[in-house]
């Protein structure tokens, strides 16, 4: 098990090398002079060569590159050039609104998702399979701008149930301690805020969590039909041992794999940033935090945030691979 | 004669696909004592796996389903039982082996833990108990660093090993029938040879009853007391092991054993029966042997044979079996091999 995530890990140099190398690259891909672009078409010289002498851009590609890694590797992420502060702290609590996010769209779609797909699987064509299945059909070709839209309308506008944004009560700011706010309210052992927290997280969590449950049902469903039919369930049958048994024990731990990437490669794409539905419910997260930086030529800013959501999911892949052998002795590398 | 641990009576189970209805079971009435090798013999296709699910109601539903017939284990008619007793009897007082060592355990748990669930699911013991029973009936069935080998996982044993391990899972709460279903098919022939000695030895210190499902007429020659032949669903031809593979009676028997390789013979090429096992249909006419049958006269077109009582327990379900005067007599068969 070590070896393994020892060799794991090592796999994982070159492509942070490939990172690295795809953002570093992306300033001098731009066409043109990088500091006229960041600064505009009606800069003047004196402007464009400040900023080429404090990004280093006239030194040769390779020393930068080396200083970008050496800096990156000392956890130094650049400056903003629209806020001037430093990206390695400006960019925690982003991330960590995405990361809270994300937790619970992921717990909402794999807790609905596996059971759906199971419970489908294991009453194949009945009313519960055929409704399960529809709806994941939905589920998975609904945009969600529209989910989105139509949640806000309904459960925050008409019935009033939850905040339509944002991720607090705005006119009494948590004072934060990791940026998880849920979390933060734990620490601060205030639940009855952590309860007005949770609540603006229902609405955006399941927006962005119904593409993800969809595919997680229709997965669990087909992987667990598969296994349903191998002959080590009828062993399990002839053992004697009742269905659920069968089903939660023997059945599901084989289905669990491709389940596994699935739920592994949609938690990247969540943490990548849902700028629509960020973007909707006013949630300040990492999506529209590139997004914005964007629109201001914030460079530095863009090339952290694609490092960072790459990174992110670079250590997804780990954790499920781990995983992986964690569920499957047979697995090696 | 011994008491009789399971007893089928006219058994049939029907698939009902879109294709229509097929009764891969028809019919079928089997006897096994108490310490009896029962052999059933035939082709694929001949309704001898599916005879063998039945008796657990292990048959896949929809779309099979035991349309009606009896099922006596011990008295008690198991076609009415409720999946609770069924669940008390599997694996309990009717184990069962599979054809695929290989892919029979589940991969991802140890030998051990699946042991362990088996002899847990029927008593009431703890963990360390069940454990010890575990490596217990590993080494019963010879399998060498028993302690070890319960900690591994499936794939870390070879195909005879993993039968044996199947064996000592089927046998741990000390069954009234073992079911085996062609448990010797994906084996080599020494590792056979070792499944079926450890088979015969615990039908001979446990007492326990065997019904083996086979195509390998060298298996029954091995191991079996008694001997039924199936054929498309039915039963063709019943008798002692002797009785079938010295002076079979049935035309289908005949010509499987004229299909065994023959050490003192050179025959230039192996004599096989021609045809295959049709698919049996619902209100088929004749005897569904006919269309392959060398012996085929017009009456085995028109109507189906029933079985003809040759002796005690011996039958066999042919019309040369009558003669002119409609009373029965015995080796009506053609001289084979002649």
């Amino acid at each position: 098990m070590v070896s393994y995530i020892i060799r794991r890990l090592l796999m994982m140099v070159p492509v942070l090398i490939g990172m690295t190398l795809i953002t570093f690259s992306i300033v001098h891909l731009i066409p043109g002079n990088p500091a006229q672009v960041i600064l505009g078409e009606t800069a003047n010289q004196t402007a464009i060569a400040n900023l080429e002498e404090s990004m280093g851009l006239n030194e040769p590609y390779l020393t930068q590159y080396g200083i970008y890694v050496k800096d990156l590797l000392q956890g130094d992420l650049g400056t903003s050039l629209r806020s001037n502060a430093e990206i390695s702290t400006e960019i925690w609590p982003y991330i960590a609104a995405t990361f809270e996010l994300t937790i619970f769209a992921m717990l909402f779609a794999i807790f609905i998702g596996v059971n759906a797909g199971i419970i489908s699987a294991w009453k194949q064509n009945s009313w519960f399979d055929f409704l399960a299945m529809l709806f994941a059909l939905i589920g998975v070709s609904i945009p969600v701008f529209w989910l989105a839209l139509m949640e806000q309308w309904i459960f925050a506008q008409e019935l009033g149930w939850f905040p339509a944004y944002g991720r607090q009560d705005n006119r009494d700011p948590i004072a934060p301690i990791t940026y998880l706010y849920v979390l933060d309210s734990f620490i601060h052992l205030d639940f009855s805020r952590a309860g007005t927290i949770l609540k603006h997280l229902i609405l955006p969590s399941i927006a962005l969590g119904t593409i993800p449950m969809a595919i997680i049902a229709r997965m669990t469903r087909s992987s667990m039909l598969e296994v349903m039919k191998s002959d080590y369930i009828r062993t399990v049958r002839a053992k004697g041992s009742g269905q659920f048994l069968v089903i939660y024990k023997h059945a599901l731990k084989n289905a669990l794999i491709p389940v596994l990437t699935v739920i592994g490669l949609q938690t990247g794409v969540l943490l990548g940033g849902a700028i629509l539905t960020e973007t909707i419910f006013s949630w300040p997260g990492i999506g529209r935090y590139v997004f914005e930086a964007i629109s201001y030529r914030d460079y530095p800013v863009i090339q952290s945030g694609i490092l960072v959501v790459a990174f992110i999911f670079v250590i997804i892949n780990l954790v499920v691979d781990i995983l992986y052998k964690i569920i499957d002795p047979r697995i090696n590398y | 004669m011994a008491e009789i641990v399971l007893e089928l009576k006219e058994l049939h189970t029907h698939f009902f696909t879109e294709s229509g209805e097929i009764p891969a079971v028809n019919g079928v009435s089997i006897k096994v004592h108490k310490g009896e090798v029962v052999g059933i013999v035939g082709e694929s296709g001949s309704g001898k796996s599916v005879t063998s699910l039945s008796v657990m109601k292990l048959i896949p539903s929809p779309p099979g389903k035991i349309v009606s017939g009896e099922m006596n284990f011990k008295g008690e008619n198991l076609v009415n039982a409720s999946e609770k007793r069924m669940k008390k009897l599997r694996g309990n007082e009717i184990s069962m082996i599979f054809q695929e060592p290989m892919t029979s355990l589940n991969p991802l748990f140890t030998i051990g833990n699946q042991l362990i669930e088996a002899i847990r699911l029927h008593q009431k013991i703890t963990k360390k108990e069940a454990r010890k029973k575990a490596v217990d009936m590993l080494q019963l069935v010879g399998i060498p660093r028993a302690d070890e080998v319960a900690g591994e996982y499936p794939h870390q044993l070879s195909g005879g090993m993993r039968q044996r391990v199947m064996i000592a899972m089927a046998m741990s709460c000390d069954p009234e029938l073992l079911i085996a279903d062609e448990p010797t098919t994906a084996l080599d022939v020494t590792i056979q040879a070792q499944i079926l000695d450890l088979m015969r030895n615990l039908n001979k210190e446990e007492d326990t009853a065997i019904l083996l499902i086979t195509h390998d007429l060298g298996v029954v020659a091995e191991i079996c007391d008694r001997v039924v032949v199936m054929y498309a669903g039915q039963i063709v031809e019943e008798g002692t092991t002797r009785e079938i593979l010295k002076d079979p009676e049935h035309p289908y028997t005949q010509g499987l054993i004229k299909s065994l390789p023959n050490m003192h013979e050179r025959e230039q090429q192996l004599y096989s029966i021609p045809g295959v096992v049709p698919k049996p249909k619902m209100n088929s006419v004749g005897c569904h042997f006919a269309p392959r049958c060398e012996f085929a006269f017009e009456r085995c077109f028109q109507e189906n044979p029933g079985l003809y009582a040759l002796g005690n327990q011996r039958q066999s379900r042919c019309f040369l079996h009558e003669d002119t005067e409609g009373k029965v007599k015995k080796h009506a068969k053609a001289d084979i091999g002649s």
